[in-house]
């Protein structure tokens, strides 16, 4: 069973079709007091990241968040909240790993990060089983999260930013699953298997 | 490397596609749920749903297609058509939509983008602007086109960016229509005075129209309606087109 957090700022909905397509059991909480037996979490993420934090400690997630020893995986805002500090809102995240999400900025690529690009990962990531080195993913999002030793794949988009991370049972993707077609589809049926 | 984006468009009318079926029957073009699922089968990279639904009913037409739409596709898709307030946005979002088209509610009211932006993210707005040539500069009309305003094209254009707009959906209603290509005229120097993502839209007849407006322009997308919905042009042979011509696409 997965827990899905909605927080009021996520696309819940999209995620949840994909769930129901690869026949994978989720269960959504608004709230801490919603919550029950679970095995997975996901944290999805469409939104602003200070209101989404503010959003997350009303609800009494964060520490759930901070203190999860399952497999858990934050989706676009959903990744960037896993970092100690967003520029976006200039707000603290729950800091699940050392790093930073920053503003795209100074370059000549148009911003948002718009469409579909490719994922290079740089080791055998159990998320992307299944699936082909560079394969096209769907981004849509103006901050993204540094390179660091947690990144497991990476996207370029005038500088090189972390589109994968890993830390033990944490997971965060840049792009979103529930929108890239199959490969997505298979990503999330990684994650689902772990 | 980002791609270079195909976008179906689909006018809706009560769950039903309009645009480009008029001389066909209604049943053959299929209703806007199944033509989505087509077109995300046959390669489409994201899709943009309009509706034009007159009635009071709007709302929930609306919102009930954007769940329809959600079950059966696994790419992004904007929804637009008479959308003013920003619980409305919310409502689409919160259903599965990734991104809300707005058009005259924006000329109306610019300080929706920028509470919309906020609330949602740039990249879930995306402004709509119908441009039409008049004299020596480009006048954006609103309300479906039969409007016109005072706003001159470029000048709007950047105004929607600096508001917060993620991205701009550009009609040429000199172009829309006609199937003799993409308005470069207009196409070419926005791209170079706006930093976020452009759509490009109206003109599209033959694949060299798509070629075209992404070797002289760097529009990031090309956006038509009756020519996939007539299947005058398959999805597939046309991006298999357009990298034989390095244009970077997704296959």
């Amino acid at each position: 069973m997965i827990l899905m957090i909605d927080y009021g700022a996520g696309n819940t909905a999209s995620v949840a079709n994909a769930l129901d397509e690869i026949g994978t059991q989720f269960c959504i909480a608004k709230n801490i007091s919603d919550v029950k037996e679970y095995e997975k979490i996901i944290l999805p993420g469409v939104g602003e990241a200070n209101y989404a934090m503010q959003q997350l400690r009303e609800r009494g997630f964060v520490e759930l968040i901070k203190n999860s020893k399952v497999p858990t995986l934050g989706i676009c805002l959903g990744m960037q909240l896993f970092t100690e500090f967003s520029e976006e809102g200039e707000t603290g995240c729950i800091g699940l790993v050392n790093c930073k999400t920053i503003k795209f900025s100074n370059m000549n690529e148009k911003v948002p990060h718009m469409g579909w690009n490719n994922v290079n990962t740089k080791n055998d990531s159990i998320l992307f089983n299944s699936i082909k080195q560079n394969e096209y993913f769907y981004f849509a999002h103006s901050f993204y999260v540094e390179e660091s030793k947690y990144a497991v794949a990476s996207t370029k988009h005038g500088i090189e930013f972390a589109s994968a991370i890993e830390n033990k049972n944490i997971y965060g993707v840049q792009f979103h699953p529930e929108k890239s077609g199959a490969a997505g589809l298979q990503l999330i049926k990684n994650f689902g298997e772990l | 490397m980002l791609t270079k984006r195909i976008i179906p468009c689909l006018d809706v009318k009560d769950g039903k596609v309009v645009k480009g079926t008029n001389f066909i029957n209604l049943r053959d073009a299929g209703d806007a749920v199944e033509l989505a699922e087509r077109y995300y089968h046959e390669g489409a990279d994201e899709l943009i749903f309009l509706d034009i639904t007159a009635t009071e009913e709007k709302r929930k037409t609306l919102l009930s297609l954007v769940e329809s739409v959600a079950k059966v596709i696994r790419i992004p898709f904007t929804v637009g058509g008479g959308i003013s307030k920003v619980e409305d946005i919310e409502v689409l979002l919160k259903a599965g939509a990734d991104k809300v088209s707005l058009n005259s509610a924006i000329v109306h009211n610019p300080n929706l983008i920028v509470e919309a932006s906020k609330h949602f993210g740039s990249q879930a707005i995306v402004a709509a602007i119908d441009v039409k040539k008049t004299s020596n500069s480009f006048t954006v009309y609103i309300s479906g086109g039969k409007v016109e305003t005072d706003l001159e094209g470029f000048d709007w254009c950047k105004k929607v960016e600096q508001l917060g707009a993620g991205e701009i959906l550009l009609t040429s209603m000199d172009s829309d229509g006609t199937k003799n290509g993409f308005n470069i005229e207009f196409l070419k120097p926005l791209v170079e005075s706006v930093n976020i993502p452009v759509i490009a839209s109206g003109g599209a007849g033959t694949m060299e129209h798509f070629y075209n407006a992404f070797n002289e322009t760097n529009v990031d997308a090309c956006l038509a309606a009756s020519l996939f919905h007539f299947n005058e042009l398959k999805i597939a042979d046309l991006k298999k087109y357009l990298l034989s011509k390095n244009i970077n696409v997704r296959l």
